[in-house]
């Protein structure tokens, strides 16, 4: 009892331990993958979002489609069967934050790129019942209306180059132009049309 | 994983687990000791006259830590967690996965590989490969052209003998692999509202629908300079480019005045995506089989 005295009674001491006891976790667990090749290297052909894809993937996020709509194909047989390719850590090393989500009430959009027509992820985004008659899926028929002005596409840019994203100086420069004028459809299209292309396997 | 990661998740991982045996060791047994009065098993510690035992930890609940450790070690020895050992079994996720693959393609490899030798026309007849057909159709291809094939606005319906680029098993075989792009142009920055109105008139009058006869003249030259190209001076449309044929009553845009009207002025652009590096040549074969089978059920 002598000992459980000492740390009861010593709030610094008993502070000290429990992060000491609890940091083992995190320190096997997490650390190494800040250095690991496999979690830090992007794959091959990986780049960094151009700005319109950018300010795509932040209407994706302001929709909150993440939280229906996972970007993580497990290695599993049914999974790969059904999307392609699973998700390796290279593909996401860009991302910031990653958008791989946890729940699924629609399918999975990991390799969603490519695989319907650009009209149809229109015809879709605008009202999905127009496409998928039982799709319980909301609509979003302001993504027609809303034009990007482009105005914080170069601070985000600038702030994911802090954070290790290789954005060029000229394409910083440019981004505001680029984006300016464009609707939001076009650019949560162009965001989905390249989600993960880089990374092919025949079903 | 380099030497020195792999040590360090060894190394804490082996201390962390040393430390948990000792505490849960170390505190097994009652840690009281009264030297004055060896009766006393309290812990010394009052609360408004309320005082607290000093029990030993449960044995069971003692029994299943001990369990737990024992679970970690033998998992640490068999599976893959200890810094670069890979462990004893050689599990992976990958492996597991193609392990999974390799087995699938045996149990099916027999069967693809007959069908793959059988021709088109036959295998969709045959009633086992049209239920495979089926659902690689609902998994792959009904989220355009709908459960039953039976197409949507801008998506074409695949159960009628209508074909944009040819319902030939080779010509659907084309179609699914490489895909197909259709591109109508828009002639709203060419065709003011007038000439506009007259040729959707004259494409109206294709399909017998009930067009206003002077538009339909004053229509047909235009037609015939900017449409005819492409949908045949008689409207029977060119399976080599896409272009409909607008002589029926079958509209992949709608066939309605204004809708033709639209079709025209906004022009029209919607891709079929090439399947080739996203389905294997065995599955596509079923799938042509399937389609080409769709359009000869109406008879």
């Amino acid at each position: 009892m002598k000992n459980h005295d000492i740390v009861e009674k010593n709030l610094p001491l008993m502070l000290i331990l429990i992060v000491f006891a609890i940091s083992f976790g995190g320190l096997v667990e997490l650390v190494p993958q800040f250095y690991l090749e496999e979690t830090t290297e992007p794959v091959t052909g990986l780049k960094p979002l151009d700005a319109i894809e950018l300010e795509g993937r932040d209407v994706y996020i302001r929709e909150g489609c993440h939280v229906c709509h996972t970007q993580m194909v497990r290695p599993l047989r049914a999974e790969v069967e059904r999307y392609g390719h699973y998700s390796v850590a290279g593909e996401s090393v860009y991302d910031h934050p990653f958008l791989w989500g946890s729940k699924r009430t629609g399918p999975d959009l990991a390799r969603v790129g490519q695989r319907y027509s650009d009209e149809w992820h229109k015809a879709h985004l605008f009202n999905p019942r127009n496409v998928v008659p039982n799709s319980n899926m909301p609509a979003f028929p302001w993504l027609y209306e809303n034009v990007l002005d482009g105005k914080h596409t170069a601070k985000k840019m600038r702030a994911l180059r802090t954070a290790g994203v290789p954005y060029t100086d000229e394409q910083i420069a440019g981004a505001q132009e680029a984006v300016a004028g464009v609707t939001e459809m076009d650019a949560i299209v162009a965001y989905l049309q390249q989600l993960g292309t880089l990374l092919t396997h025949k079903r | 994983m380099s030497t020195f990661w792999s040590l360090w998740i060894i190394g804490l991982t082996v201390i962390s687990l040393l430390l948990i045996t000792w505490v849960l060791f170390a505190n097994r047994k009652v840690a009281v000791r009264d030297d004055e009065d060896p009766e006393n098993r309290t812990t010394g510690h009052v609360y408004d006259g309320i005082e607290e035992y000093d029990n030993p930890l449960p044995r069971w609940w003692f029994k299943l830590f001990v369990g737990t450790l024992i679970f970690t070690v033998l998992y640490l020895i068999l599976f893959p967690g200890l810094g670069a050992f890979q462990g004893v079994l050689g599990w992976s996720s990958v492996g597991r996965l193609e392990s999974e693959q390799k087995k699938a393609q045996q149990n099916y490899e027999a069967v693809f590989g007959s069908y793959a030798k059988m021709p088109i026309e036959e295998l969709a007849d045959d009633a086992a490969a049209r239920k495979m057909g089926m659902r690689l159709f609902a998994n792959n291809c009904a989220v355009c052209h709908g459960s039953d094939g039976g197409g949507l606005f801008g998506y074409p319906n695949l159960t009628d003998k209508d074909w944009l680029y040819g319902g030939t098993p080779e010509a659907i075989r084309t179609s699914i692999t490489n895909g197909r792009a259709g591109a109508m142009p828009a002639w709203g920055s060419i065709l003011d509202d007038e000439n506009l109105a007259a040729v959707s008139e004259y494409v109206l009058s294709f399909s017998d629908q009930n067009a206003n006869k002077a538009l339909v003249e004053s229509g047909q030259p235009v037609y015939m300079q900017y449409c005819a190209a492409c949908h045949g001076a008689d409207g029977s449309g060119n399976m080599a480019l896409g272009a409909p044929n607008l002589t029926d009553s079958i509209w992949l845009y709608g066939g309605e005045r204004k809708e033709i009207t639209y079709s025209i002025r906004a022009g029209r652009a919607n891709v079929m995506p090439a399947q080739k590096d996203k389905i294997r040549k065995e599955k596509i074969h079923l799938l042509t089989a399937y389609v080409y089978g769709l359009s000869m059920d109406e008879e």
